[in-house]
C-alpha cells in the first residue's frame, strides 16, 4: 500500500515536473495570430498579411489638444523632429514641408520618366504643338499664374500632370505650416511604424516613444485659461497594446479575485487549510499539465489560451470538492470506496466534457483549437489527480467537517418539487423549453453576431477618437484594395500598371473614384524605358519643336532649355527605389508595397466614388477580364468578417457534433435510452434557456457565448449524471452528500463566472454571463428533474 | 495650395466686378461697398488679355462672371477653350477639360481670409476686406479706380496689385500686376439683353 502510494506520488512528481519544464521553456505569443486562421485560403492569407504587417497596420494616428494654435503647431513640429529621430518610426509626417524642395526637385528631374503621358506621338511635331498650346491656354487660367517659370523647361507641362496625378488624394488641412483638423482644435501627425502591426511587443515600445518624445518637448505654459496640451493616439497598434494590457489585466485581476471566492468558499466548507492546499492540487496540476500538452502540441501558446484557459478548468476545483464531500470515513463510502462508489460516475462527468472540448480541437480558429487541447488535457489531469494522487496524499483519518447537514437542508427545500407529478414536471419543461425556442426564433435574424468587431476589447470611446482623427486626416480606414503579386519589386510594379489600366475605366464608370499605386511614385523598369526610348534624338526633337510653334505665341529660342532636358532624360540612368530616399514620396512608396520572404505585393488601395461602397466583385471582374490573375481585390473588412462567420459556423457544426459524440458515449455508459434523456434534458433546458435570456437583452451571441455553452454542458452533466447515480443507488446518506457537494461546486462554479460578468473585457463578459446563469440552472433543472421517479420528462430536444 | 489661393483671389477681384457693374458708382469707398452689399445677382461679360514677357503676344480668353448671394460665384470662360471656376458656399470647383476638381475649402484654414474677404466685399463689410487688402479709393464719379495690394507676403509673391477702374456706372476694367511685370487685363461690359 504505502510502495504503491510512494509509486504514485513519485510519477505525479515526475510528471509535474516534467509540464513546468515545458512550461518555462514554452513560446508564448501575443500577437493577432489566435484569430487568424491556420490553414488559410489565398485571399486569407492576403488579408493575414496585411492586418499583420500591412501599412495600414502600421499607423499610429497622433492629435495634440488644447493650449492653442500657435502652442499646438510649435509643439507639431518639435515632436515630429523627435519622432524622425527615432529608428522605430520608418515615417513621421505632420504636414511640415521638410522635403517639399527635394520632392519637387526629383519629380522635375525625373518628369519623362514618371509622367504617363510620355510616348512618342507626344514628341512628335502635331503631338508638341497640342501639348505646347495646352499649356499655353493653362497660363491665361489662374494656376497659370504660378507655371509660366516652368514654360522654358516644361512646355509639354508634365510636371503639373505629375503633381496632379499624385495628389489626387486629399491632404489633410494645413495650419501654421502644419496638419490640423477642419476646425483647427487639434494638430494633426501620422507616424508609421519600422516593426510589423503584428509585433505587439515592437508597438508598445513605439507608443512608449511617442509618449516619451510627448513629454520631452517644450510645454510651453499655456496663455490665460487655456487648457494644458494633451496627447491623442489612435491605430491598430495602439488599439492591439490597448486590448493586449486591458485583457492581461483584466484576466489576472479577475483571476486572482475569483481565486480568493472560490478558495474563501472552499476554506468556509472544508475549515481545513490541509484539505484547501490538498483541493487546489487537482486545478494546479491540470492547469500545468494543459499549458504544456498546448506547448507540445501545438508549438506555441496564445496568450488568450493562458488568460481564459484556467477558467475552463474551474470544472476541476468541482472534482476535489466531490472527493472531500463525498468520501468522509462516517460516510458509506470512505476514501478506498469512495473509487469504487463515486469515481465512475466523476469519470463519465469528465468524458462527457472531454467530448464537448473535442469540438473545438479540429476548429480553424486556432484560439480555440488551443483552448480545447488545454481544456482535454487539463481535465483528464485533473480527474486523474483526484483519483491517484489526493487519496495517496490523504493523511490516515483525515476528514474535512461534515457537511451533510446543508444537503439535508437542500434537500428539504427541494422537498416540495419532489411531490410534483413527473406529468407537471415534464409539462413545465416542455413550457419552457419551447418558449425559449420561440424566443431564439424570434431573435433569428440577429442571433449571431457574425463580425469579428464583436471580439474587439476596444472601448466605444476609443473607436470614436480613431474615427475623428481619421476623419481629420481624410485618411479613411482602407477598406477595399486590389493587390498585385510578383517575383520581383519590379515584376509586382508592371503588375501594378497593368492593374492601373484595369481600373482606369472603373473610374469612368463612376464604380470607384479613384486608387493609389505604388508605380505613380516608381514606374517599373519596363515602362521607364519605354519612356525614356519615345523621347526623340535632338535634331529630330529640334525639327518637331519648330514644327509645333509655328503658329504659336512663343518662339523656339525660348525653349531651349526644353531642349536640353529632354537630351540630358535620353541618358539618365533609370530611377530606382533609392532614388526615392529623402523624399517624402518614399514614405508614400512604401506604404503601398509589402515585401514578405519570397515575393512582392504592390497594394492599389480603392477610393469609393462619392459615398457608394465598392462593388468587389466587379472590380474583381475587370482585373479577370484583362487577364490579371496575379491580381486581386480585397475587401478588408469583409474578408475578415467572412472569416470570423466561417470560424462561428464552424464551431456551430462542430459543437451539434460534440453534443452527438455525447449522446453515444452516455448510451453507451448508461444503457438506458430513458437515463440518457434525463441526463441530457437538465443541460439542453439550461442552454436554452441561457441563449434566450441573452437573446432577450439583446446580446448577439459570439463564438465566446459557444464556448460558454460548451462549458455548462460540461459542468452540468456532473451535476445530472450525481443524480443519475442518486436515483440508481439509494444509499443511506449519500443523497445529502452528493446535494451538499453539488451545492458548493455549483457556488463555487457561479461565484467565478459571476465575477467575470463584470469585467470590461467583451470575451470575458461572454463567458461569465453564458456561464455563470447556465451552471445554475443546469443543477436546478438537473435537481427538478431528477426527482420525478420514474416517469420521464419527453425530451426537448437533445 | 496656392493654385487654389491665387484662383481665390481672383475670384473675388471678379466678384467685385460683377457685383458693382450695374451699380451706380459712387465717389466714396463706403458707399460703392453699400451698393456692393445691396446686389442680389450680378453677370456680365468678360474680355481677359495676359501679357506674359516669354510669349510673343497676348493670350486671349473670353466669357462671363455670374455672382448670386451670399456665396455662388462662378467664371465662365467659354473662348478659346471652356473652362469653369466655381465657387459655392464652402467648395471651389474646376473644371477644365472634362476633369472636375472639387476643393473642399473647410480642408484649407488659410484660405479662409480670403473667402471672408469675399463675403466680406458682398456684405459691404470694408473692415473685413482691410484685413486682406490695403484698399486705395481714388478719382470722381466719371473715372474712378480701387487698388487693391495684398496684405499677405505669400501671396504678394505672385501678385503686387489689383487695380479696378470704372466710369459712372459703368466697370470698365480689372488689371492684376505680378512682381516681375507680366500682367493681365479684363474688360468688363453688362450684357445687351438679359
Amino acid at each position: 500500500m504505502s510502495l504503491r502510494r510512494a509509486q504514485i506520488l513519485a510519477v505525479w512528481i515526475i510528471c509535474l515536473a516534467l509540464a513546468c519544464i515545458i512550461v518555462a521553456r514554452a513560446r508564448y505569443i501575443t500577437d493577432l495570430s489566435a484569430f487568424l486562421p491556420a490553414k488559410p485560403t489565398a485571399a486569407q492569407q492576403l488579408l493575414v498579411d496585411q492586418l499583420r504587417d500591412g501599412p495600414a497596420s502600421r499607423l499610429i494616428l497622433i492629435g495634440l489638444e488644447g493650449a492653442d494654435d500657435g502652442v499646438r503647431a510649435r509643439a507639431s513640429a518639435a515632436f515630429a523632429s523627435r519622432l524622425r529621430g527615432d529608428h522605430k518610426f520608418s515615417s513621421v509626417n505632420n504636414g511640415e514641408q521638410v522635403t517639399a524642395e527635394r520632392d519637387r526637385e526629383f519629380l522635375f528631374r525625373h518628369r519623362y520618366l514618371l509622367s504617363d503621358r510620355v510616348n512618342a506621338a507626344r514628341f512628335s511635331g502635331a503631338g508638341l504643338h497640342a501639348a505646347i498650346e495646352d499649356t499655353i491656354d493653362e497660363l491665361a487660367s489662374p494656376a497659370g499664374l504660378l507655371l509660366k517659370s516652368l514654360l522654358p523647361t516644361d512646355p509639354t507641362g508634365e510636371m503639373l500632370h505629375i503633381v496632379d496625378q499624385l495628389e489626387r488624394t486629399p491632404a489633410p488641412a494645413t495650419s501654421n505650416g502644419v496638419w490640423v483638423s477642419p476646425d483647427g482644435a487639434r494638430a494633426l501627425l501620422v507616424a508609421q511604424t519600422a516593426a510589423g502591426g503584428s509585433d505587439i511587443d515592437a508597438q508598445a515600445d513605439a507608443i512608449a516613444a511617442v509618449r516619451t518624445a510627448f513629454a520631452a518637448i517644450p510645454h510651453e505654459p499655456p496663455a490665460g485659461a487655456s487648457r494644458p496640451l494633451e496627447l491623442k493616439m489612435s491605430g491598430p497598434g495602439v488599439f492591439a497594446v490597448a486590448a493586449r494590457a486591458k485583457i492581461e489585466r483584466a484576466a489576472v485581476r479577475l483571476s486572482i479575485a475569483g481565486s480568493l471566492l472560490v478558495v474563501t468558499l472552499l476554506f468556509a466548507v472544508y475549515r481545513s487549510l490541509p484539505a484547501l492546499a490538498l483541493g487546489l492540487m487537482p486545478v494546479v496540476s491540470g492547469a500545468l499539465v494543459g499549458i504544456a500538452a498546448v506547448a507540445l502540441g501545438f508549438g506555441a501558446v496564445h496568450g488568450i489560451t493562458l488568460g481564459f484557459g484556467i477558467t475552463l478548468i474551474g470544472e476541476s476545483v468541482d472534482y476535489s470538492i466531490y472527493f472531500f464531500v463525498q468520501s468522509r470515513p462516517q460516510s458509506p463510502a470512505a476514501p478506498s470506496s469512495w473509487q469504487q462508489a463515486w469515481w465512475p460516475t466523476v469519470r463519465l462527468g469528465m468524458l462527457t466534457s472531454v467530448c464537448g472540448f473535442a469540438s473545438l480541437l479540429p476548429s480553424g480558429f486556432p484560439g480555440l483549437a488551443q483552448l480545447g487541447a488545454y481544456s482535454i488535457s487539463g481535465l483528464v489531469a485533473a480527474a486523474l489527480v483526484t483519483r491517484h494522487v489526493l487519496p495517496a496524499l490523504l493523511p490516515n483519518g483525515f476528514a474535512i467537517r461534515d457537511v451533510a447537514p446543508l444537503g439535508s437542508r437542500v434537500a428539504a427545500l427541494l422537498q416540495p418539487l419532489k411531490r410534483l407529478p413527473g406529468s407537471t414536471v415534464a409539462a413545465l419543461s416542455v413550457i419552457v423549453a419551447v418558449a425559449a425556442l420561440a424566443v431564439l426564433h424570434r431573435h433569428q435574424a440577429t442571433l449571431w453576431n457574425r463580425e469579428l468587431s464583436a471580439l474587439s476589447p476596444v472601448s466605444m470611446e476609443d473607436q470614436d477618437m480613431d474615427a475623428r482623427l481619421r476623419s481629420d486626416l481624410g485618411a479613411a480606414d482602407v477598406r477595399d484594395l486590389v493587390i498585385v503579386a510578383g517575383p520581383t519589386l519590379d515584376d509586382a510594379l508592371a503588375g501594378a500598371e497593368r492593374a492601373a489600366q484595369a481600373l482606369e475605366p472603373l473610374i469612368d464608370a463612376h464604380a470607384i473614384g479613384g486608387f493609389d499605386s505604388p508605380a505613380a511614385f516608381l514606374p517599373s523598369a519596363g515602362t521607364q524605358a519605354a519612356r525614356r526610348d519615345s523621347l526623340p534624338d535632338p535634331s529630330t526633337l529640334r525639327d518637331n519643336l519648330r514644327k509645333a510653334t509655328a503658329g504659336l505665341s512663343v518662339d523656339i529660342e525660348r525653349l531651349q532649355p526644353f531642349l536640353n532636358d529632354v537630351e540630358a532624360a535620353r541618358h539618365a540612368p533609370l530611377i530606382t527605389a533609392q532614388d526615392l530616399q529623402g523624399t517624402s514620396l518614399r514614405s508614400g512608396f512604401e506604404a503601398l508595397v509589402l515585401h514578405q520572404k519570397d515575393r512582392w505585393n504592390a497594394l492599389l488601395p480603392l477610393h469609393p466614388a462619392a459615398a457608394q461602397a465598392i462593388d468587389t466583385a466587379r472590380v474583381a471582374a475587370a482585373l479577370q477580364a484583362a487577364r490579371l490573375p496575379e491580381a486581386r481585390a480585397l475587401d478588408l473588412k469583409q474578408e475578415s468578417d467572412a472569416m470570423y462567420a466561417g470560424y462561428l459556423s464552424e464551431a456551430i457544426r462542430l459543437s451539434l457534433a460534440g453534443a452527438l459524440g455525447l449522446i453515444i458515449l452516455l448510451s453507451i455508459a448508461l444503457r438506458s435510452p430513458l437515463r440518457v434523456v434525463k441526463v441530457l434534458a437538465p443541460l439542453v433546458l439550461a442552454v436554452l434557456t441561457v441563449a434566450a435570456g441573452l437573446a432577450l437583452c439583446a446580446v448577439e451571441l459570439t463564438i465566446l457565448h459557444l464556448v460558454g455553452m460548451l462549458l455548462i454542458v460540461a459542468v452540468g452533466s456532473n451535476y445530472a449524471l450525481f443524480f443519475d447515480r442518486e436515483a440508481q443507488v439509494h444509499e443511506a446518506g449519500s443523497e445529502s452528500l452528493t446535494l451538499a457537494s453539488l451545492v458548493i461546486a455549483n457556488s463555487s462554479t457561479v461565484m467565478g463566472f459571476g465575477l467575470l460578468s463584470f469585467s470590461q473585457v467583451p470575451v470575458l463578459v461572454a463567458l461569465g454571463t453564458t456561464v455563470a446563469p447556465g451552471a445554475f440552472l443546469a443543477l436546478l433543472f438537473a435537481a427538478v428533474l431528477s426527482r420525478t421517479g420514474s416517469s420521464a420528462p419527453e425530451p426537448s430536444r437533445a | 495650395m496656392r493654385r487654389c489661393a491665387l484662383g481665390l483671389f481672383v475670384l473675388t477681384c471678379w466678384c467685385i466686378a460683377a457685383g458693382s457693374a450695374a451699380g451706380a458708382p459712387m465717389g466714396d469707398l463706403d458707399e460703392v461697398m453699400n451698393l456692393l452689399a445691396m446686389r442680389r445677382h450680378g453677370r456680365v461679360e468678360f474680355v481677359e488679355q495676359h501679357f506674359l514677357a516669354m510669349l510673343k503676344r497676348p493670350i486671349e480668353s473670353s466669357g462671363e462672371l455670374r455672382y448670386d448671394a451670399p456665396d455662388h460665384l462662378e467664371k465662365r470662360t467659354l473662348m478659346p477653350r471652356p473652362e469653369n471656376l466655381l465657387l459655392d458656399g464652402g467648395a471651389l470647383t474646376v473644371e477644365r477639360g472634362g476633369h472636375r476638381r472639387v476643393l473642399d475649402l473647410h480642408r484649407y484654414p488659410q484660405i479662409k481670409p480670403f473667402v471672408e474677404s469675399i463675403r466680406a466685399t458682398l456684405a459691404g463689410d470694408r473692415g473685413a476686406l482691410e484685413r486682406v487688402y490695403n484698399l486705395e479709393f481714388a478719382g470722381s464719379l466719371p473715372r474712378w479706380s480701387l487698388t487693391l495690394v495684398p496684405l499677405d507676403r505669400e501671396l504678394a509673391r505672385v501678385v503686387k496689385q489689383v487695380q479696378i477702374d470704372g466710369s459712372r456706372d459703368q466697370l470698365l476694367r480689372v488689371e492684376i500686376r505680378q512682381p516681375d511685370g507680366d500682367r493681365s487685363l479684363m474688360t468688363l461690359r453688362t450684357p445687351a439683353a438679359p
